[in-house]
């Protein structure tokens, strides 16, 4: 059987479904081709046990891209974004650390830990801010290619490089030192408070397989202002419903402007004829036509497992090998019949209904790294725990939980490969370190999901497990990602495309890709 | 010293930032926390719970009770049946609103009567020769709204009877934790919601009910701020703010009709004589000159005025109450009363008078914004109201 398309995209997760909305907005016939029983990929939102519904994978909305939400109404489609507003860390003795909603009160709370910090705090947040809005543009735009001579590529460049000079000198300094160093070192030259500094620096680590002392870790605290520039749009949050619900309203929006979504529709193999893409082949043998097929696939499993090696350059194959994933996350989904209580903030409050981050000091991350280095997980993992329920009361049962916790590291490359065994012992660890800081915690777990980077790769198909399609290190991103001189979301093959969360900017629930992909498509009249 | 409603033991004790605000005379919260937006989220994902006591409420009741609300409101009181409950505005001899509220009937010739305004001069005038009695409630009753798409189940939880079958606009009577309420099928969120009515002396009672088993379906006290932002979802004119009262007003040009705000349909010409009737069928007949409908700002037009200046967007985040200027290719046809960012739909969205040709919906205007303290204009367009009108509030 053959149908002409004017694109397939391979994979519903929410950057393939964003492409495929923009496409079928621009009038294409578009067909999505999704693996599993439902769209969503790493942003699902599953009822593992009855009443009990985990984002099962990513958990939170970052910066899902505003021009998406409005392009697309998702807010037509069920998008509903609540605010997450603090973040408290319990510290090893007993007190904590907390950010709070209130910019005040924050300012308080620091003052609490260091005077110094509480004044620094605001400096910092300014001039972080100048250089979010400086490199913002960034995620917002194909890469142009540095060594290219096209007119094209150099008004991009210009562009860019106006942005950069127009910051001054001394923002542009910063600038350079925020994309070199580690976070650590970059926080240190502010702030005098550790378990403040581990803090801010986890957010550097979350999903690489880096330390807060390794180099390239500290830009990724400008993602934070980024979300802060679009400020009272608030284009991050946690998602009514999990992140499944971001995904389905993409998927909605995709669907009214007639794109049509296939689940259950595994592909083998990208169907081509002299370094031509035709259509794609599915698992069940059936042939699926398309003038253009887009894959939102990491690349590996884009160009090694669906395209073939031998359809494409040496020199090509070799970058998409030497390209880096290494899943360095697991997460730990608990079903709990009553509320955790913290030792360093008893009882019910607001901090529930926020973030709580199991990063108590520098060194304590640090180590949970060392732990990775040498091919195990930590055995005091950096946690960042919600419990989605507390801010959307139709996640559980009334009057009971569930509990979304992140965990770094757990690496893919675990000695001895991952067992079930491990996997057990894994999640043990996880609620062992948990329970240190909520005695209750044990006690209260009614379910639990372990989720090794093993399993997010058998379950997803994201390869290594990697949660952004590959790292987000700095050798692996914009006109470098996923690889030089195809970046622009083109491949070797012709009327072959690429959307996933692999080509740039990729990372978190933000869509650019989808959105840039389909624009590119668009741009080429493919 | 102002009043201070029954609920005031519960809700002084939430209030984190003393952020008190004046309403006919009570003080109720603003805010309860720091920042409303989480009270403003309940309302759309879970249920929020306000305190909406200092309305104005009155008994009519007696043989005449449907006639003279019927001489009095816009809408026909002799068709509303028991158990149905009316949103009406009424209007002086010229067809110009004075108020808009509410009229339940409870009995065959018992009614509810809420207003914004104090209405009693006003029953008693037009009783003339009725036979009816009218009674000031408004500090006997205590009312809390419930709203929100867990409103139902947490009703019905602490009410211990089903509540599907209870209409939109359209009330029940019942015990919360033994104290008799009404529950109407009403409120100013334009979502699923209710609004319970007790006796003042015994109200507490019911808002720990309330509290205790709402908590696992995430009730959240709410104050005016999340209130404001919800009803500009709703396209829900408010007194002394969208419109002013013909009995307020000083010239005529101040005043406005039914028509002209919208609310044509809550205007039955074909009952008997009530006030305003007249001037309303004349109206009717001509067309109004003025229409009220919602105004939703252009993002980029609005990110544009805003990058001239090297600023991201600000966004109003709590509903603005001002007049700001309307206009179609440099001429002003108009004046937006209310406005707001919306944080459910992701929209700059406001609520304006438009008059003649403007007043259409999908009518290209620009509307006055100030960017650092400078006057610009933002492409916008005319959008019918609601702006949000999800199906559960009438399913």
């Amino acid at each position: 059987m053959t149908t002409a398309y004017d694109a397939i995209i391979i994979g519903a997760g929410h950057n393939g479904l964003v492409t495929a909305a923009y496409l079928a907005r621009a009038g294409r016939r578009v067909l999505v081709l999704e693996r599993r029983y439902r769209v969503g990929g790493a942003a699902v939102s599953e009822e593992i046990f009855p009443g009990f519904t985990f984002s099962v994978f990513s958990y939170v909305v970052s910066l899902l891209r505003p021009e998406i939400i409005r392009d697309l109404d998702l807010p037509r489609h069920g998008l509903e974004i609540l605010p997450l507003e603090s973040t408290v860390t319990p510290m090893e003795n007993g007190d904590y650390l907390a950010g709070w909603g209130d910019p005040d009160k924050t300012r308080r709370e620091i003052y609490r830990h260091s005077p110094r910090d509480a004044e620094a705090m605001i400096e910092f947040g300014r001039l972080m801010h100048h250089m979010a809005q400086a490199v913002k543009p960034i995620i917002s735009m194909v890469p142009p290619d540095p060594t290219s001579l096209s007119p094209k590529d150099l008004l991009g460049l210009l562009r860019l490089g106006k942005r950069f000079r127009d910051l001054g000198p001394e923002k542009f300094h910063a600038l350079y030192k925020l994309m070199t160093m580690s976070s650590a070192d970059y926080l240190d030259e502010w702030y005098e408070t550790d378990v403040l500094k581990a803090t801010k620096s986890a957010s550097g680590i979350i999903g690489t397989f880096l330390g807060p002392r390794s180099p390239g870790t500290a830009y990724v605290l400008l993602h934070h202002y980024m979300g802060e520039i679009d400020g009272s749009f608030r284009a991050w949050g946690f998602a009514k419903g999990g992140t499944g619900a971001i995904s389905e309203s993409i998927a909605g929006a995709a669907r009214r402007f007639g794109a049509e979504i296939r689940t259950d529709a595994p592909v083998s193999k990208v169907l081509m004829k002299r370094g031509r893409a035709l259509g794609v082949v599915l698992e069940n043998g059936d042939e699926l036509r398309a003038r253009t097929v887009v894959s939102s696939l990491d690349p590996r499993q884009t160009f090694l497992s669906l395209v073939g090696d031998e359809a494409l350059p040496d020199e090509f194959t070799a970058d998409i090998k030497r390209y880096k994933f290494r899943g360095s996350s697991g997460k730990v989904n608990l079903a709990l019949g009553e509320l955790p209580n913290f030792t360093c903030l008893p009882g019910v409050g607001p901090h529930l209904r926020g973030a709580i981050s199991i990063s108590p000091s520098i060194a304590y991350l640090e180590r949970a790294y060392d732990d990775a280095k040498y091919g195990a997980f930590s055995r005091e993992p950096y946690m960042d725990v919600i419990i989605p329920s507390m801010i959307d009361p139709h996640m559980a049962p009334p009057g009971k939980h569930v509990m979304s916790i992140f965990v770094q590291y757990a690496p893919y490359h675990l000695n001895g490969g991952w067992t079930d065994e491990r996997r057990e012992a894994f999640g043990d660890t996880v609620i062992e370190t948990l329970t240190r800081y909520a005695p209750n915690l044990k006690g209260a777990i009614l379910h639990r999901q372990v989720i090794t980077p093993a399993d997010i790769e058998q379950i997803t198909g994201l390869t290594e497990g990697n949660i952004f399609q590959g790292e987000l290190a700095l050798h692996q991103l914009f006109f470098l990602r996923p690889a030089p001189r195809w970046a622009k979301y083109r491949t070797p093959i012709r009327r072959l495309y690429q959307c996933g969360s692999g080509t740039h900017p990729g990372g978190g629930i933000m869509g650019a890709s989808g959105r840039l992909a389909a624009f590119q498509i668009l741009a080429d009249g493919a | 010293m102002l009043k201070e409603t029954p609920f005031h033991p519960r809700t002084a004790a939430l209030m984190e930032g003393q952020a008190w605000r004046r309403w006919a005379g009570y003080v109720v919260a603003s805010s309860y926390e720091l920042n409303h937006e989480r009270e403003y989220h309940a309302v759309r994902s879970a249920a929020a719970l306000f305190d909406v006591s200092p309305l104005y409420k009155y008994l009519i009741r007696g043989r005449d009770a449907a006639r003279l609300l019927d001489r009095i409101v816009t809408r026909d009181v002799m068709k509303c049946k028991v158990g149905q409950v009316l949103y009406t505005p009424w209007c002086d001899a010229r067809g110009k609103v004075i108020d808009d509220g509410t009229v339940s009937r409870l009995e065959e010739t018992t009614f509810r009567m809420t207003a914004a305004d104090p209405t009693m001069r006003w029953l008693h005038l037009n009783a003339a020769g009725l036979d009816v009695a009218i009674e000031d409630v408004s500090e006997k009753t205590a009312a809390l709204s419930l709203q929100g798409p867990n409103a139902r189940a947490i009703l019905e939880l602490a009410s211990g009877q089903e509540l599907a079958g209870v209409k939109y606009f359209r009330l029940t009577s019942g015990k919360i934790r033994g104290v008799p309420v009404t529950i109407s099928r009403t409120g100013y969120t334009g979502d699923l919601g209710f609004e319970i009515w007790a006796d003042a002396a015994r109200s507490l009672a019911v808002w720990d009910a309330l509290i205790e088993v709402g908590t696992p379906y995430g009730i959240t006290p709410a104050g005016m701020l999340a209130l404001d932002l919800a009803r500009n979802e709703a396209g829900l004119l408010l007194i002394e703010v969208d419109y002013v009262s013909a009995h307020h007003a000083l010239i005529e040009a101040q005043t406005s009709t039914p028509f002209e705000l919208s609310l044509g349909w809550t205007v039955a010409l074909d009952k008997n004589q009530f006030n305003g009737r007249d001037a309303l069928i004349a109206e009717h007949a001509r067309g109004p000159a003025w229409r009220f409908l919602g105004i939703e700002v252009d993002w980029d037009s609005l990110e544009r005025l805003y990058a001239d200046v090297g600023l991201p967007p600000k966004l109003p985040t709590t509903a603005w109450r001002a007049s700001v200027p309307i206009y179609v290719g440099g001429m002003q046809v108009g004046y937006a009363t209310s406005g707001c960012w919306s944080p459910l739909l992701k929209r700059y969205i406001a609520l304006a008078h438009l008059e003649g040709s403007a007043g259409e919906a999908g009518t290209i205007v620009d509307m006055e914004v100030t960017v650092e303290h400078r006057r610009r204009r933002a492409t916008a367009t005319v959008r019918p109201l609601p702006f949000f009108n999800p199906d559960r509030k009438r399913a």
